[in-house]
């Protein structure tokens, strides 16, 4: 059996020494896995995901992405370029003028030739269903649009990996079905945090919980 | 919010290259700047006025911002009238407006629609991630490129965010009083907004170090000079040039 993808052994965190959020987290992320992932308010689950791609490091424990353990930034960075992070918010995301070059960003730092990434953000685009909004202005999308178009920024990096954080809160019904029919339509391993159970058992193999600052079944 | 509402438009004006309009612009400003006499000054007018002409922009707004400059020209030219020495034209109790202040008075005000007709044919006209795109190929310092094209894009966000803020302040029936509640209350208001400002950029920048940012900014767009750019920049050049030697 293959090794696991993602790793975390004992971890915890604080960013307030007498409030820890996380105590002693033990989780494992298998091949061919979707986990679903959801929990109170300020459970820290957000916090779970930015601890994976090393935004926060634990103030204890071990965190294992892609068979090595990382500690320091520099360990990081190949982190991020194969793990890919929809972020809650898609306008934290979305900070190019126009959709092209938003969903360029990524694979021009990873260094891709340009006619290579054009390609990319064609292709990304098109598994999100937003075919020819390439010269659109972001800040003038709809909220579902904007939630997509940041799907396919993330997608443009090829990532193995996704950890999405709250993929459909507040979309209408409309929106949240076409960005559950695209994770569907996906083959990567991943992360789901959501409040919405309907949507976790939709794409999602496993729902866990995270719970006095543990992740539990 | 719209931010820029004459930049959705097709004319000859719209189609020049960005980094044209940035030169042309830049160019005409300062040589209109640096005029003394009325002829150039009108001169440099006509040309502002026919450049809005051949941009095809909506009067409304248009007529709008010009009357906006012109009400606070029409107070520098009282003030100055009044206070440039010279002979004397005409008099209202103790003040006396002189001809050599209203000649100024006149000169400045040719000049300023002058550039404002100029820079908001030419500039206006250009969706802000254009300018700053142009502005980037024109190696404006990196930092400046960027701080523009990161205020155009959030100026929105934090302008919904500001939105926000005031429709919950007034929903528990705030309005604004000349108190120490309202001061108060507009303080925190201005400070909150500045607090998820703050926040907002940290997120942004944790999303950009997700994508591999490591301090370089990628450029794709690609601009190609045409001939419109030609014509357009060899008759501008020639005003410009012109209103530089008649000053």
């Amino acid at each position: 059996m293959d090794a696991p993808l993602i790793v975390l052994e004992d971890v915890c965190f604080a960013y307030d020494a007498e409030r820890p959020v996380l105590r002693g987290v033990d989780f494992r992320l298998e091949r061919g896995r979707r986990i679903g992932l959801t929990g109170a308010n300020g459970s820290g689950k957000s916090t779970f995901l930015k601890l994976i791609v090393g935004l926060l490091r634990p103030t204890r424990g071990r965190v294992c992405v892609l068979g090595e353990e990382r500690r320091v930034e520099r360990e990081f960075l190949p982190v991020r370029q194969r793990v890919g992070f929809l972020f809650q918010d898609p306008d934290d995301q979305l900070f190019c003028p126009t959709v092209e070059e938003d969903v360029a960003f990524g694979p021009l730092n990873q260094g891709r030739p340009p006619a290579e990434v054009r390609e990319l953000v064609t292709d990304a685009l098109a598994v999100v269903g937003l075919e020819g909004f390439e010269h659109r202005i972001t800040y003038r999308l709809s909220g579902g649009e904007k939630r997509l178009v940041a799907l396919a920024g993330v997608l443009a990096m090829r990532p193995e990996i996704l950890l999405l954080d709250e993929p459909v809160a507040g979309l209408d019904e409309a929106a949240q079905a076409r960005i559950t029919a695209t994770l569907c339509g996906l083959r990567h391993e991943m992360i789901i945090v959501s409040h919405d159970q309907q949507f976790l058992d939709a794409t999602a193999t496993t729902t866990l919980h995270i719970r006095d600052g543990r992740v539990q079944a | 919010m719209i931010i820029a509402p004459f930049s959705m438009g097709d004319s000859p004006v719209h189609r020049l290259d960005p980094r044209v309009r940035v030169v042309a612009s830049t160019a005409f400003a300062v040589a209109v700047a640096l005029t003394r006499a009325p002829g150039p000054a009108t001169l440099a007018i006509a040309a502002g006025c026919a450049l809005l002409v051949i941009a095809r922009l909506a009067p409304g707004p248009l007529l709008l911002r010009f009357a906006r400059l012109n009400v606070f020209l029409a107070l520098l030219a009282v003030l100055l009238a009044a206070a440039a020495p010279g002979d004397a034209l005409w008099a209202l109790g103790p003040v006396t407006f002189t001809e050599t202040g209203a000649r100024m008075a006149l000169l400045i005000a040719l000049k300023a629609n002058a550039i404002v007709a100029a820079l908001t044919a030419l500039l206006a006209t250009t969706d802000a991630s254009e300018l700053g795109h142009a502005l980037w190929r024109l190696r404006v310092p990196p930092k400046l490129t960027y701080l523009f094209l990161f205020t155009v894009r959030y100026l929105d966000v934090l302008h919904r965010e500001f939105g926000r803020l005031r429709a919950a302040i007034a929903a528990r029936a705030f309005h604004v009083r000349c108190d120490r509640h309202t001061l108060r209350t507009l303080g925190y208001l201005v400070g909150m907004l500045l607090v998820r400002a703050f926040d907002r950029s940290e997120r942004v920048h944790e999303a950009m170090l997700c994508r591999g940012f490591s301090g370089k900014f990628p450029v794709m767009a690609v601009y190609r000079l045409g001939g419109g750019d030609a014509v357009f920049g060899l008759v501008w050049s020639v005003i410009v040039v012109a209103i530089l030697v008649w000053r």
